[in-house]
């Protein structure tokens, strides 16, 4: 290589380079060397324990619980953001005129889609923080306030929502309120990603359908969806780390953040408290390399399941 | 990609061959099936459904702002105010440090977003552009930041600004530069990911015709490529912007008070505080009052900017 080239090319990466590794993969280095020993957190004293944090997360009963409230999010959130904002999609592009080829929009699918969309401009702690008021365990909450002047609430025994551990479908209910404001804030973006990509299938392929005297939901079913696979897929992993990161939510709307009774914990509020309240760094650390490793494997497995051929138009 | 639908294009109802309106499956000479208004209607009435689920919290949050709080309290549901209680917006300004936290916000912004920018593009650029030995292990170690929890490093990286901080106070906790350069780091992975593809997909004969007219490679970097790439920087510089607007778990983390100064929070850090804070002090209008000045500014950017911040933001998955 030549010197001048040498020289730019340092120069450039010097900076970003450095920049991220003191603050990226220093931590998550050290994060994985303290995950193998007893550290406190607030003294220097540590001991270099093995692989004793990992054994101990598969007896340890409150992960487990997380576990399997991550699962949950990780499979609904996905699944009913998608099949929503695919729904909404296709409301949105299959209306208008039939006579005509292509995908074209009801009326006013333009303004459908700005409002739709705002949900995901949001900061999740305004919309933590905007939900907590919709979902109060009183008359002053917007939910609980209307049920009860159309007669469906007993004023004297409203709905509890981040309050209430009784179990819905095998579920802790708080969880499918949290779920539901994910599906509320998620459905939008979704949307218009499957309507721009529904747009972009060129218009003599729905032509040559027409011809072949196919109606509209023929159409819709038969050549728009399975086109849109590549985007749906991509879309799922998305949505797959978002569900794993519901803390946000956690954090800001149950009581004492995983609450009632540590029925809405998830493996991030579990770490959390685990390292500040507890004190145990080290096992906080394992539980994160855990959920690291878990992420990765997940994020393989969905790119190996989904990945096919991609059709060039 | 155009993002609105309305363009019927040069393909119009001419095109379908004349015989088709008089098969059977079509009903007079429209060529449309009863079926079609109704399913429009249907259409239509869902649509409307979801619209007025989305829009009728916001509305209900900007309208409570504008509430006493005896009227919060005891018509929770009117969407229309007594009078319009502007003060509210004034108490949660000063009071709830709503002013604080803005102005902390836009001096961290200020900084991080441009050296994001900046150092992502760059590292982007010399990393799909040139070949030298460890590219594409550097190009991983970006990649492999996507995938992480950022809950693994937190208390890594606390102690690590703490010690910093130590030895270097700007760079320690509770400091804008030290959460400027944190964002900028933490921004860094997608950054060099969006932008990789994109320098990628520039033509090679621009590149070679810079230099080969004297250009060094700094300088076709910045007066070349980098205003080339600009669609690509406006998509991720709109997703960082508002990425970093509303983060809340760094500045959670590491906007800590350690010597009993108080805290320079941002926005959405603040929120937080306030919702908890408000609560206590039963000071219902002052927290609908902080919410709504959180969430219009960003919504107005986006009603103004929407057609950019809908392809920027669905050009991060696309990708």
């Amino acid at each position: 290589m030549r010197y001048g080239v040498a020289r730019f090319v340092t120069g450039f990466l010097a900076l970003p380079v450095a920049l991220y590794l003191f603050y990226v993969v220093w931590p998550f280095a050290q994060a994985a060397g303290y995950s193998l020993t007893d550290w406190g957190g607030y003294s220097d004293r540590q001991q270099f324990v093995g692989l004793e944090n990992y054994v101990r997360l598969f007896s340890d009963e409150l992960i487990r619980k997380a576990f399997w409230h991550n699962v949950f999010f990780l499979i609904t959130v996905p699944l009913f953001t998608i099949a929503l904002a695919l729904f909404l999609a296709f409301l949105l592009n299959v209306g208008g005129r039939e006579d005509r080829a292509g995908i074209r929009g009801v009326f006013g699918s333009g303004l459908y889609k700005i409002i739709f969309f705002f949900p995901q401009v949001l900061s999740l702690v305004v919309v933590a923080v905007m939900w907590q008021q919709i979902y109060r365990a009183d008359g002053q909450g917007l939910i609980n306030g209307v049920l009860m002047k159309i007669g469906l609430v007993d004023p004297e025994n409203p709905i509890t929502f981040m309050h209430d551990p009784a179990p819905f479908l095998g579920v802790p209910a708080v969880l499918w309120w949290l779920l539901l404001i994910a599906v509320w804030s998620g459905a939008g973006f979704y949307m218009v990603l499957f309507s721009a990509a529904m747009q972009s299938i060129p218009k003599d392929v729905f032509e040559a359908a027409i011809l072949d005297g196919a109606g509209r939901f023929h159409t819709f079913f038969r050549i728009t969806l399975p086109l849109l696979r590549d985007t749906v897929s991509v879309a799922w992993i998305y949505l797959g780390f978002i569900a794993l990161d519901m803390y946000a939510l956690v954090f800001v709307m149950t009581p004492s953040q995983g609450g009632p009774n540590h029925a809405s914990e998830i493996f991030a509020s579990v770490l959390n408290f685990t390292a500040f309240q507890k004190g145990q760094f080290g096992y906080a650390c394992a539980m994160g390399v855990a959920l690291a490793i878990f992420t990765i494997l997940l994020a393989a497995v969905q790119l190996k399941i989904t990945r096919r051929e991609r059709i060039e138009y | 990609m155009s993002t609105v639908t309305h363009d019927p294009g040069p393909v119009g109802p001419d095109l379908v061959p004349p015989a088709r309106t008089t098969s059977a499956r079509r009903f007079g000479p429209g060529g449309r099936r009863p079926g079609t208004q109704v399913f429009n209607g249907f259409s239509h009435l869902f649509l409307l459904v979801w619209a007025i689920m989305v829009v009728y919290p916001l509305i209900w949050v900007v309208m409570s702002a504008l509430k006493s709080d005896a009227e919060v309290i005891q018509q929770p549901l009117s969407l229309i105010p007594e009078t319009l209680r502007w003060e509210n917006f004034g108490r949660a300004w000063t009071e709830g440090q709503l002013g604080n936290f803005f102005l902390n916000t836009v001096l961290v912004l200020a900084g991080s977003v441009t050296l994001t920018m900046l150092l992502g593009s760059m590292a982007a650029y010399v990393l799909a552009r040139y070949e030298f030995p460890g590219n594409r292990l550097l190009y991983y170690m970006f990649l492999s930041g996507l995938t992480l929890p950022i809950y693994l490093a937190a208390v890594p990286l606390f102690k690590g600004v703490y010690n910093t901080g130590v030895f270097f106070p700007p760079l320690g906790p509770n400091k804008h530069l030290m959460l400027i350069l944190v964002y900028a780091a933490w921004s860094l992975a997608f950054t060099v990911f969006f932008m990789h593809s994109f320098f990628r997909t520039l033509p090679n004969a621009i590149a070679e015709a810079g230099l080969v007219d004297g250009a060094s490679h700094t300088r076709l970097f910045f007066s070349v490529m980098l205003p080339m790439a600009k669609p690509g920087l406006i998509s991720i510089g709109i997703f960082n912007v508002l990425g970093q607007w509303n983060q809340w778990y760094l500045p959670t983390l590491l906007m800590q008070s350690v010597a009993g100064e108080p805290k320079n929070q941002v926005i959405a850090q603040g929120l937080i505080d306030l919702s908890v804070n408000q609560g206590y002090k039963s000071d219902w209008s002052g927290l609908f009052a902080g919410v709504t000045m959180a969430m219009l500014p960003v919504l107005i950017v986006y009603i103004v900017f929407q057609r950019q911040v809908q392809s920027g933001l669905t050009a991060g998955v696309g990708k």
